[in-house]
């Protein structure tokens, strides 16, 4: 059993020279990153920049091909499971068990994450009032909305008080109200708790008004990182975040899905009824 | 607030780890609570077996068994029963990943092969109480069933550990082929062998001989003779029949584990 280090004096995650690579496609390609205790950092990119294969080897679920990864200096491929320990994920797709009452979703996750039985009922309530679904805990997650799912899985991710949330595509597939209810609720959180959020987005607007700083991604590679405000600011008065990807990548944002979203979206949608 | 960083020792990992299988199941046994339907519709099978290809071969006589054909064949259909139950346990195990819960769950302190022994017993609870379903049937059809509960307790163990076992086969096999359908296909093709090529429907001695060799190494009919063993009373290598399912179960939660990283890459 190693000694592990002090976390507060490490940044929330530090990336450094990262590559990941499947067959001969690169995903990820010498990304150094790092974000520090505290943050609302946002990774943003179109699909196929790379986020979520990074957000996958930050939860462990993938080996980092070269380079490191740490989280609160906690090196993710030696360490896993005390990494798994101070992390909270919700990945991209709803990924709440319709079958299951919204409570039992979150004490399924509350075991999961070894919280004492003593505390266990009360943080699970506890969660389910912050995200709003205190009314509804009773009832099977069949009968919810896409906002309230994804705000049911928030609960699940953060009945372990994580130090750092990892956030893939949070608002992706909401409609405008359920989004604003998701963000306001992150933010509440953050404000509260001061937890760590690394977040993955493809709405500009979004990440420009909640993030603290932002990496724009794009073809495995970060292009800009900086406060929205930063980089912005570099290309001139009326610039908004949009214009600055373009300059970088000299790509469009928002390219629209690729099959593998649109087929991971149906999947969603008939799972869900 | 934030969650103390250190790794644990092995007797709390240990405990933890117990922890987490036990929440597995119990998850299973909500969702059984919540939709009862399935576990109605998947005792139509047993029940027909019991009734029609039960009480015919029991009027014929053709099949030649110590006890009454229909105690004969009891176990035989519990063990089936519990068969189809765990070995399409893995188009579930598809379907979650493909719904990101596998990552979800993956992204937790629970190792992979504490996660995939939670998902083998948790199928173990499905097969359970779908087994109790085809014991209450086959008692209702005059089958002298034991009473005594440590019998009964030790076919609780038999049932969990070959559901643990087919279920951990068929995420084996989940985790090759990567889609339902695939996998839809390849489990019926190996029911059919698994349970014709087994002592579920007669005795292992009135198979042609190739046949017999196949009953050896199958699994089903080690379930199926310590069952009957410990529900009729017949004869019974009960720690030969136990161990063989242990290991079986123990060699698939392993493989499974190993195989589980590529379900969510």
């Amino acid at each position: 059993m190693s000694a592990l280090p002090d976390p507060s004096a490490e940044p929330a995650v530090g990336l450094r020279d990262l590559t990941v690579r499947f067959g001969e496609t690169t995903a990820v390609e010498g990304v150094t990153l790092k974000v520090a205790a505290g943050e609302m950092f946002g990774l943003l990119g179109p699909n196929g920049a790379g986020k979520t294969t990074t957000l996958r080897v930050l939860t462990t679920l993938l080996p980092a091909g070269s380079g490191t990864a740490t989280v609160f200096g906690i090196a993710v491929g030696a360490q896993p499971m005390e990494v798994r320990r101070v992390i909270g994920f919700v990945p991209q797709q709803l990924s709440a068990d319709a079958a299951l009452t919204g409570r039992e979703n979150v004490s399924l996750f509350a075991r999961l994450y070894d919280v004492p039985r003593r505390q266990r009922s009360q943080r699970v309530s506890d969660v389910l009032e912050v995200m709003g679904l205190a009314d509804a805990a009773e009832r099977l997650v069949a009968t919810y909305s896409g906002g309230m799912i994804r705000r049911l899985e928030l609960a699940q991710a953060l009945v372990n008080r994580p130090r750092l949330l990892i956030l893939d595509e949070p608002t992706i597939g909401l409609d405008p109200i359920a989004r604003q209810g998701v963000w306001d609720r992150i933010d509440d959180l953050r404000d509260e708790t001061g937890m760590t959020v690394l977040l993955t987005t493809h709405y500009m607007d979004e990440a420009d008004a909640l993030c603290d700083r932002v990496a724009l991604m794009h073809r495995a590679r970060i292009r800009a990182v900086g406060t929205p405000e930063q980089l912005r600011r570099e290309l001139g008065p009326e610039a908004t975040l949009e214009d600055v990807f373009r300059h970088h990548t000299g790509d469009q944002l928002e390219a629209g899905g690729d099959m593998r979203n649109l087929r991971q979206t149906r999947r969603t949608a008939s799972r869900l009824g | 607030m934030a969650s103390a960083v250190h790794p644990l020792d092995a007797r709390s990992q240990l405990l933890s780890n117990g922890a987490h299988v036990g929440a597995l199941c119990l998850v299973e046994l909500q969702k059984l609570r919540h939709d009862r339907k399935e576990l109605y519709t998947r005792a139509v099978q047993p029940a027909l077996w019991l009734l029609i290809f039960g009480e015919t071969f029991s009027h014929l006589h053709a099949i030649p068994t110590s006890v009454p054909y229909l105690d004969f064949l009891a176990p035989g259909i519990l063990a089936q029963s519990a068969l189809f139950v765990s070995i399409f346990y893995g188009i579930q195990i598809i379907w979650e990943r493909d719904a990101g819960v596998l990552a979800k769950l993956m992204a937790t302190p629970t190792p992979r092969s504490a996660l995939v022994a939670g998902k083998a017993f948790a199928a173990g609870m499905r097969a359970l109480v779908q087994g109790l379903v085809v014991l209450v049937l086959a008692a209702l059809l005059g089958v002298a069933l034991t009473t005594n509960p440590l019998r009964l307790a030790g076919v609780v163990v038999v049932v969990l550990l070959a559901a643990a076992f087919f279920s951990t086969l068929s995420i084996v096999l989940a985790g090759i082929v990567l889609s339902r359908e695939r996998l839809m296909g390849i489990g019926q093709a190996i029911t059919m062998p698994l349970f014709f090529a087994s002592n579920a429907l007669y005795p292992v001695a009135l198979m042609p001989r190739w046949v017999q060799a196949i009953a050896v190494v199958n699994p089903l009919s080690y379930e199926v003779n310590a069952l009957r063993g410990l529900l009729l009373g017949t004869p019974a290598a009960l720690g030969t029949d136990i161990g063989v399912l242990a290991f079986s179960a123990a060699a698939g939660i392993t493989t499974a584990a190993r195989l589980l990283p590529r379900l969510t890459r």
